[in-house]
């Protein structure tokens, strides 16, 4: 009998487990993800208690309609590609070479992910507009979108996959070199294998930004160009037109379903366990000239990339009327006085800072739960649930915020006032974040290193603590750097949210953009690259945070 | 670990929740929805406050179609016991939806009778303000060319090129300056006008802030058009907001293009103090608040008695006879218009 009943007991527990652990990511992603959203899609759908499919049908056969589904499809799926061609070298380049300033490019390739689409706006068409440094008009054409969302999108896959490829056992490649495979052949074949699980990660998170790119979409692409998301947000915010407005929803949440269903069915059969290293056993000083030209290059092309549109930012944060100065850094500096800002600056920045604070802190929390659950799970359940974990990111802002609204709006739940309501948003979009970052590193755990410690007598609990802590607390700690960021600089998907009046920096930066005047647009310049410091400091302080546990596995 | 995370997210949370407001207030508030714009000049309540001892929250909704649509929305359970900020192009959505409680102020005797358009006021006519073509006055010196007057001149070979509009799709202005086409050239006449207008080289942005900053030559983004789709108080504001500080607007504006927008208060129906909610309507016409409208807010005060800023009188103009359409007829048509204007414009 005790033969039979401890397997039982076993698994009895170890559902019991997972249901605790599942517990709070699964109320979490329930509460402020699918009951707002089908709510409103319900009501949309729904309209006098009786189901109309003809919305649907309208979406499906109308020409016009579908032009813009196969657009947002296709552009999305370009500015994937062309951002993992263009930043695999970077993470390549920042995970392997040691070389002066590395850091500080770490912490500032993250720094484009804050900024305001309209202050990119700005950047982008005075380097590639009408009459721009560059001296081609890209306005309006697709070249300009790619560009934007590789602008930023690189940090996504280069602290994606930088963070495993910098601890990839680099004696894998030596011996594929060693049997005679040349460079291309041992990194086709043993690398980018290795890295699949953190190249679809990031390639997922790139590919649901830039599907429901909104900002980009209507200020680089000129007026031609709309993305499901851009027509959602007429349908629902102009029109009130529900039913159009909730089957594009549909249709677009189905499409973000399948792609990720699919991916996740992928990575589940390529997941290999891999032997990590520190980090230090893998980085090395440039030496070879080929070494410095590779790092060089790069060097160079992130900063064409990513530090051109961000020096033109600068330039005109000090390009006053009398030669540059610092006129519009004073005027921050002297608070709410002749300007339209209500509060000053500093308290702006605190609000972002708490905010950013609390959002990495429950995106932490939440998705570091939800990732063990479908790191250490391999059943179809959890690859279901790590899609839904997803979602919100594929999914229009202006649906989550419009339903929000007429869901959270009773007893507890009635947030429509609270300041809280602003960090849980951010959460749902940082959580895919985290959990992407977290996933990859927990599967590629050697089991046999779990159970070697277990045979040598660690309880699970010691296990966990020994084995997987050192490789999960890590990606832990990139996932809610990337959290506070995407917080930072968050404006989008709050904007459709009925909010408390609390003045962040990208709101602030938004109501000096939105009243004419040489100083408003001066200051509006000024605080963007208050935040843009602002940022990168976070940044710096993660990976600095970082650095000191490296030595630990 | 996971727990000492948990309590401290506990913590955050309820630090949070409670934020500046950890006090219990003694006195009674208010919670104003409004739009994203209001929403920086929220200061302007304060003397409400000071006055009556009434604590006001605000509750910001997006622009004002996504605000208005939110009001309808959450009918019989309101986000808040007062709206500020409908516009007449979405009055009659409101009126229809019955989600306001009638209210005629006393001090509504101040409103002249051709802004207020709701005589049961349900809503009531607080500020306004006109949507008016601004041209860039030292690219027009420069070039030798004349500033245009009336819409019709426009569509010229001598202004091919120079104008940038909105997306009405996407911005309030660029909605605006459609109407004012649509009443200008009327049903028969308007989209004749907007293919001309393509054929002179029309840019067509997003939203305001992307046509005023990098579009127009006359605004601080220094773009490469003269003429852009903005406002009546546009000009005042360059001069007040100024570096360093001018005597002459650089930008004036086209008075024959305008289109007045009319910006409302109401009260929410489920408001739990509608006394309260009444004395902020009563406190919004009083001269307190309508004299400050301008200089912080850049509308025009309702009261005509007020007398407005220096700077408005010098750099501006009000028009006289500016473009209107009745708001049902706006409810009725605007899909419509917009549908036919987008397939005309930019197919």
């Amino acid at each position: 009998m005790v033969t039979a009943s401890r397997p039982a007991r076993a698994r009895t527990s170890r559902i019991l487990g997972t249901a605790v652990v599942a517990a709070l990511p699964v109320a979490f992603i329930a509460v402020f993800f699918v009951y707002p959203v089908g709510s409103i899609l319900w009501r949309g759908m729904v309209p006098d208690g009786r189901f109309d499919p003809s919305p649907l049908t309208r979406v499906l056969t109308d020409p016009e309609l579908r032009r813009v589904a196969w657009f947002t499809l296709w552009q999305a799926a370009a500015s994937t590609l062309v951002t993992l061609v263009v930043a695999l070298p970077g993470a390549y380049v920042l995970s392997h070479y040691r070389f002066r300033g590395r850091s500080l490019i770490r912490a500032a390739v993250t720094i484009p992910l804050i900024l305001p689409t309209v202050v990119v706006g700005v950047a982008f068409l005075a380097l590639a507009g009408p009459d721009g440094a560059l001296g081609v008009d890209l306005k309006g054409s697709i070249w300009l979108i790619l560009f934007a969302h590789v602008f930023y999108n690189y940090a996504v896959v280069v602290r994606t996959v930088g963070g495993l490829w910098g601890h990839l056992d680099p004696r894998m490649e030596q011996a594929a070199r060693v049997l005679g495979a040349c460079r291309v052949r041992a990194c086709r074949q043993v690398t980018l294998p290795l890295l699949r699980p953190a190249i679809g990660a990031a390639a997922s998170i790139v590919f649901l930004f830039s599907f429901t790119s909104f900002g980009v979409i209507l200020l680089l692409g000129g007026p031609r160009r709309a993305t499901l998301e851009v027509e959602i947000y007429r349908q629902t915010a102009q029109l009130l037109n529900l039913p159009l407005a909730a089957a594009l929803a549909i249709v677009q949440l189905v499409g973000v379903f399948v792609i990720l269903t699919v991916y996740a069915r992928h990575q589940e059969r390529r997941t290999v366990e891999l032997n990590l290293r520190p980090s230090v056993e893998v980085e090395r000083i440039p030496s070879t000239r080929g070494e410095k030209r590779l790092v060089f290059a790069n060097v160079v092309f992130m900063a064409a990339l990513l530090f051109v549109p961000l020096a033109v930012l600068v330039e005109r944060s000090l390009r006053t009327a009398g030669g540059l100065g610092f006129d519009y850094y004073r005027a921050l500096g002297n608070g709410a006085s002749n300007t339209v800002l209500a509060v000053a600056p500093t308290e702006a920045l605190r609000n972002s800072l708490s905010f950013a604070a609390i959002t990495a802190v429950l995106a932490l929390v939440i998705g570091g739960l939800a990732a063990s659950l479908v790191g250490y799970g391999r059943s179809r359940a959890t690859q279901w649930f790590d899609s839904l974990l997803m979602l919100p990111l594929g999914t229009s802002a202006v649906t989550v915020g419009f339903g929000f609204l007429i869901s959270l709006d009773r007893g507890v739940l009635d947030l429509r006032s609270e300041p809280i309501i602003i960090p849980l948003a951010h959460t749902l979009v940082a959580l895919p974040f985290v959990i992407r970052v977290m996933v990859p590193m927990i599967r590629s755990i050697d089991p046999r290193l779990r159970e070697a410690a277990a045979t040598l007598g660690a309880g699970p609990v010691r296990v966990w603590r020994e084995i997987d802590l050192p490789i999960v607390a890590r990606a832990g700690l990139v996932g809610a750097g990337f959290a506070a960021a995407v917080s930072l600089g968050e404006f989008g998907a709050t904007t459709f949210i009925v909010r408390p009046n609390v003045t962040t920096l990208p709101v602030a930066i938004f109501r000096l953009l939105s009243r004419p005047g040489a100083m408003n647009f001066g200051m509006a310049m000024a605080m963007s690259v208050v935040l843009m410091v602002v940022t990168a400091v976070v940044m710096l302080f993660v990976e600095r945070f970082r650095a000191g546990d490296i030595g630990s596995f | 670990m996971r727990r000492i995370l948990l309590v401290f997210v506990g913590f955050s949370m309820i630090a949070a929740a409670c934020g500046d407001d950890s006090e219990p207030a003694p006195t009674t508030t208010l919670t104003l929805v409004t739009n994203d714009a209001f929403s920086s000049v929220a200061h302007l309540l304060d003397g409400f406050t000071a006055e009556t001892g009434i604590e006001i929250d605000l509750l910001a909704g997006g622009d004002a179609g996504s605000m208005v649509n939110q009001a309808i929305l959450t009918k019989g359970n309101p986000l808040g016991d007062v709206i500020y900020g409908i516009d007449n192009t979405f009055l009659s959505r409101v009126l229809d939806a019955e989600i306001t409680i009638p209210y005629e102020s006393p001090n509504a005797t101040v409103i002249p009778p051709d802004l207020q358009l709701d005589t049961t006021y349900n809503v009531t006519a607080v500020d306004f303000g006109d949507v008016c073509i601004n041209y860039d006055k030292a690219w027009f010196a420069d070039n030798g060319v004349a500033v245009p007057e009336t819409l019709a001149q426009l569509i010229e070979p001598a202004y091919a090129g120079l104008l940038t509009v909105e997306n009405p799709a996407t911005s309030s202005p660029g909605l605006a300056f459609v109407l004012a086409t649509i009443s200008e050239f009327g049903e028969d006449g308007w989209l004749d006008y907007w293919q001309a207008l393509v054929d002179n080289d029309v840019e067509v942005v997003a939203g305001w802030d992307e046509a005023y900053y990098t579009s127009f030559s006359g605004s601080a983004g220094a773009g490469p058009r003269p003429l852009v789709v903005s406002y009546a108080s546009s000009p005042p504001a360059e001069v007040i907001f100024a570096d360093p500080p001018v005597t002459v607007a650089p930008t004036g504006v086209m008075v024959q293009s305008c289109f007045r927008q009319i910006e409302f208060i109401a009260i929410l129906d489920g408001t739990d103090d509608e006394a309260a909610a009444r004395r902020l309507i009563d406190w919004w016409l009083s001269d307190s608040l309508q004299a400050e409208l301008p200089l912080n807010y850049f509308v025009f005060p309702i009261n005509p008695d007020v007398p407005l800023p220096q700077e408005f009188v010098d750099h501006t103009v009000v028009p006289d006879d500016p473009h209107t359409i009745d708001p049902s007829l706006i409810a009725e048509n605007r899909e419509r218009w917009l549908d036919e204007w987008t397939t005309t414009v930019l197919r």
